[in-house]
């Protein structure tokens, strides 16, 4: 008998109020900008005001004259020690990849890179002095364009590199052998339609500015830093530095949000841990809000060719999808394998024969892009269901009845798509009925056919998104297959304090989602000890020395199950121990709520707490048992998991000002069981936001000069409790059969699911005036100009020869604007 | 330097302060009262709101200078005698917080927009705290907590 069947779920299911609450509601956090250290010293950069430059001379010495400077360096003095910061996916073996100095020595390549330092006593001291640095820059030609980038004879990004493209990665299902022929497929189709849908440049725009301190006193440097990855980052800065890794401690303390933006090895980081190394002094950093905008990696920027063939009575036959991703100046982290994650959810929860998919990374000079909540699946999803509405307005379908016709039906599970996944478990059909009830669909549909029998100047549209993705990141043979760089386990171990308390050590570090919370229950219920006696530690190396951190949804799929396989471990240790305590036979006893107990003399029994007392005196152990009950315990998922939904949202659309309002948003997620039914429902309300903030408001614009004309909260429109609705939210179970929780993951499913909702819904209030598609955010002015003009989806944000026209919105393709 | 007497969360303090020093790095760097945060250089976000004398403000926006002689509350001085104000504690109870980091500046926000208007309606919490951005929550956990916190505060009244 297993304790996993032995245990009542009495935690698990509840919805726990936060332990990390406790902290946070009176101020007594520990973020990293908190930290102060004797005699530490302030860093401020310097950076490029131009988007792509030599830098020709640059003098820092007049810096050193400021009030209370201490040093100042331009990337000429660290040139030998910086190396070059890291790509860990290599998605291709020729891929392009530029060098990436942390602080530029010879040009840059975006507009807000760094390219000097100055440290002072002082934060306002360090920045008063940057003025002081001397820089002269040769201008270079901009490239802002992807489409215009890749086009032969133009201007390059990095001239030293020849060309433009970093790579090109292909996934052809018929050559893979999950899928037949493309070109057959589409040969044969009745029916085929395209589209080029843009996927706006997004900036992740987590609430805490990124903060780093470096303590290089004692023989262990120590870097604090708010970022997801103190793990990664910890190998990172030893490879990247040639600080050997046992001398590098990082420590993630209460970081402020990051959703993929804190997901990186930062210029910043390796600039403050070199400083601090250099100088031998504490030395902190905080970025200014502007800087973040500018400077920290920006998420999506995808123009999307797609094609869906299909029979005239609307069962899908195949899909070509061809991507431009952009990159930006550099690549980060896992830069060029966001695009590549997504290259598999394209096919989303559709049943297809074939399926052939392209992309082209290309340099540009702008701030290079990386995660950002969902990476690459967001983007494949909102292609997918609005080329499935665009199918169904083609064929005169009912945009629900084509999704019904070509899904995957639940007692199809386990399958295995055309992109080669297995799916393990869901039931769409569910979801959507219960969904369509929430939301109230057909009453809202006779309300929209009144309102256009009526000409109402106001009128509805009713968006759906049908989504899935793949959650629990991830097997690590399937990274190795894509040539990432690193495993995809996560670690936790379990020590059993004399008194009967519990520490719970994790190697997925949280910024914001509740691990401290989530962890107790599930140990809690592994070991019978009360939720408050479990404490959860995370994010230092030297506490959790091992893990691989917090993103792509998973924590729980794959570190929450690392911590049942170690409480596992933990009660077959200490069952040897009470066999020994209560003398009957190990076989005999029974787990249940925290005590060993012989079966059929249930009043013999030794709780887990009498255990590790005894484990800790030692003094009559089994032969041989060496006096410790603790665990640790290392999992590899086999496979991903794969939470679904619904979600329906209705629009209403101010068709004489442009304006959209959204006026019901309803939705049903599978996220397998469920742990902390709050946490978990906190998390779709949020991802909610974004994804909504992607259709309606978000969009990091570049001038034709390539500057980031929305550097601040002013301009980059991170929504408020005025601009959201409310959300009508439910759940459906269907357990994961992957894991011994049945969990799937739930962080990143709201973003997913509902910026195709919205953008559905917008399309289908303008489809009776003549529009198909709307560009992203689809803003008053975008809404009316698609109406107005007509074949535009809205064009740029702002009109041609304007200050904010360029970059990925200058399409010349797109539209009539 | 121009010298200042403030009354930070009950504590009287005597400074001398540059004159552009804002009150929110006068707090956090010179009080250590590093539990009011900055989020922005815009005064956009509200991570910094305070209270001063009784009314909320962004603490980015207000030079330490301007504070001489007022009275200052942050969320550190919210909780009386250990027990937390009805919206600590309703932010707790309606999960208002996840990565926690616009709290303390949503917390105050919400407690001054409760002195103006007991009973909110969802809509005129949705207003009230425009000011104030949170990136992690969607805000509905945040219009729910604040408005039961409305209601525990109307119920003590009655008491």
């Amino acid at each position: 008998m297993t304790v996993t069947d032995a245990v009542p779920a009495a935690e698990i299911g509840q919805s726990r109020r936060r332990k990390e609450d406790a902290r946070l509601i009176v101020g007594r956090t520990r973020w990293t900008d908190n930290i102060t250290l004797p005699g530490m010293l302030h860093i401020a950069i310097l950076r490029s005001p131009m988007a792509h430059a030599r830098i020709t001379s640059i003098d820092v010495s007049p810096a050193l004259e400021s009030p209370n400077v201490v040093a100042a360096f331009s990337g000429r003095d660290l040139a030998a020690e910086q190396g070059s910061l890291p790509c860990a996916w290599p998605v291709t073996p020729d891929m392009v990849t530029p060098d990436h100095p942390a602080l530029a020595v010879d040009e840059v390549h975006f507009s807000g890179e760094a390219v000097a330092v100055v440290v002072a006593r002082d934060r306002a001291s360090a920045t008063d002095a940057l003025e002081a640095i001397e820089v002269e820059y040769e201008q270079l030609p901009v490239v802002l364009d992807m489409e215009e980038a890749l086009a032969d004879g133009a201007d390059l990004v990095h001239s030293d590199k020849g060309t433009n493209r970093s790579f090109d990665w292909i996934f052809d299902a018929g050559e893979a052998g999950t899928g037949t022929s493309t070109d057959e497929a589409f040969a044969n189709a009745e029916v085929v339609v395209k589209r080029r849908f843009v996927q706006q440049r997004l900036i992740p725009a987590f609430m805490e500015p990124r903060a780093v301190v470096c303590d290089p006193t004692g023989d262990v440097l120590t870097l604090w830093s708010s970022t997801q990855v103190p793990h990664i980052l910890r190998l990172m800065l030893a490879l990247t530095t040639g600080t050997p890794e046992h001398q590098v401690r990082v420590v993630a303390p209460d970081v402020g949000g990051g959703f993929g933006g804190k997901l990186q090895v930062t210029p910043e980081e390796v600039i403050t841990f070199i400083v601090g190394k250099r100088l031998g002094r504490p030395v902190k950093y905080n970025e200014s809000r502007s800087e973040s905008l500018l400077a920290a990696h920006h998420g999506r920027d995808q123009i999307q060719y797609l094609e869906i063939a299909a029979t005239r009575d609307g069962v899908v036959q195949g899909l070509k999808v061809k991507l431009l991703a952009d990159m930006g100046a550099y690549l980060g982290l896992v830069t060029p394998g966001v695009p590549i994650l997504g290259a598999f959810m394209f096919p989303a929860i559709y049943k297809m024969p074939a399926y052939r998919f392209e992309c082209t990374g290309v340099f540009t000079t702008k701030a290079w892009t990386d995660a950002y909540r969902g990476a690459g699946r967001p983007e494949a999803t909102f292609a997918i269901e609005r080329l499935m509405d665009e199918l169904a307005a083609e064929l005169g379908m009912d945009p629900l009845e084509i999704r019904e016709k070509n899904w995957i039906k639940h007692e199809e599970f386990p399958y295995t798509t055309v992109a080669g996944l297995e799916y393990d478990s869901g039931n769409y059909e569910a979801a959507t009925a219960k969904a369509k009830e929430l939301f109230g669909y057909d009453a809202l549909r006779r309300e929209q056919q009144e309102r256009r029998d009526r000409k109402d100047p106001v009128q509805l549209g009713i968006g759906i998104s049908t989504f899935t993705e793949m959650c629990g990141l991830a097997p690590s043979r399937v990274l190795g297959s894509l040539s990432y760089g690193a495993g995809g386990w996560e670690n936790a171990s379990i020590r059993m304090l004399p008194s009967g308390k519990v520490e719970v050590v994790t190697g997925s570090s949280p910024h914001g989602q509740g691990h401290e919370t989530a962890w107790s229950q599930i140990v809690a219920d592994q070991l019978g000890v009360p939720f408050e006696d479990v404490q959860v530690l995370h994010g230092d190396t030297a506490v959790s020395p091992r893990g691989l951190d917090t993103y792509g949804s998973r924590s729980l799929a794959v570190g929450g199950i690392a911590v049942v396989k170690a409480a596992e471990k933990v009660v077959q240790k200490a069952r040897k121990i009470a066999a020994h305590m209560l003398e009957a036979n190990e076989d005999d006893l029974e787990f249940t709520s925290g005590a060993f107990a012989v079966r059929g003399t249930p009043d013999a029994k030794k709780t887990i707490q009498e255990i590790a007392l005894a484990t800790f005196a030692a003094h009559d152990l089994p032969d041989g048992m060496e006096p410790s009950i603790d665990a640790d315990a290392t999992y590899d998922p086999d496979n991903f998991s794969f939470p679904h939904g619904t979600h329906l949202c209705a629009v209403e659309i101010d068709t004489e000002t442009g304006h959209v309002g959204i006026r019901k948003y309803a939705c049903v997620d599978d996220i397998g069981n469920v742990v902390n039914p709050l946490i978990a429902e906190g998390q779709i309300h949020g991802g909610l936001a974004q994804g909504i903030a992607q259709a309606l408001y978000e969009e990091a614009i570049y001038d034709s000069d390539g500057n980031l004309t929305t550097g601040t909260f002013v301009d980059y429109l991170v929504p408020s409790a005025m601009d959201l609705p409310h959300f009508d939210t439910e759940h459906q179970s269907t357990p994961a059969p992957g894991n011994p929780l049945g969990v799937k993951g739930v962080g990143e499913a709201g973003t997913i699911a509902s910026t195709p909702a919205v953008v559905n819904a917008v399309v289908d209030a303008l489809r009776p005036f003549g529009v198909n598609d709307v560009r992203m955010p689809c803003t008053p002015e975008r809404v009316w100009r698609a109406l107005n003009e007509r074949g535009s989806d809205g064009g740029d944000r702002a009109a041609e020869g304007s200050i904010a026209y360029g970059g990925a919105q200058n399409a010349p393709a797109a539209g009539g604007a | 330097m121009n010298r200042i007497h403030v009354n930070v969360d009950g504590v009287s303090y005597t400074d001398d302060v540059e004159p552009r020093q804002l009150l929110v790095y006068y707090l956090r760097d010179r009080l250590g009262k590093v539990g009011t945060v900055v989020g922005c250089d815009t005064s956009n976000c509200g991570a910094c709101t305070v209270l001063l004398n009784g009314r909320s403000a962004k603490s980015c926006t207000v030079l330490a200078v301007q504070a001489d002689g007022g009275e200052v509350t942050t969320i550190e001085g919210l909780a009386e005698n250990g027990t937390l104000h009805p919206v600590q504690r309703a932010f707790h109870e309606q999960h208002g917080l996840q990565c926690g980091y616009c709290t303390p500046g949503m917390i105050m926000a919400s407690v001054d927009l409760l002195k103006d208007n007991p009973d909110p309606s969802e809509a005129e919490v949705r207003e009230g705290i425009e000011g104030n951005l949170c990136r992690c929550t969607g805000y509905q956990n945040i219009v729910k907590a604040v408005r039961a916190a409305a209601a525990d505060m109307r119920q003590g009244v009655q008491q």
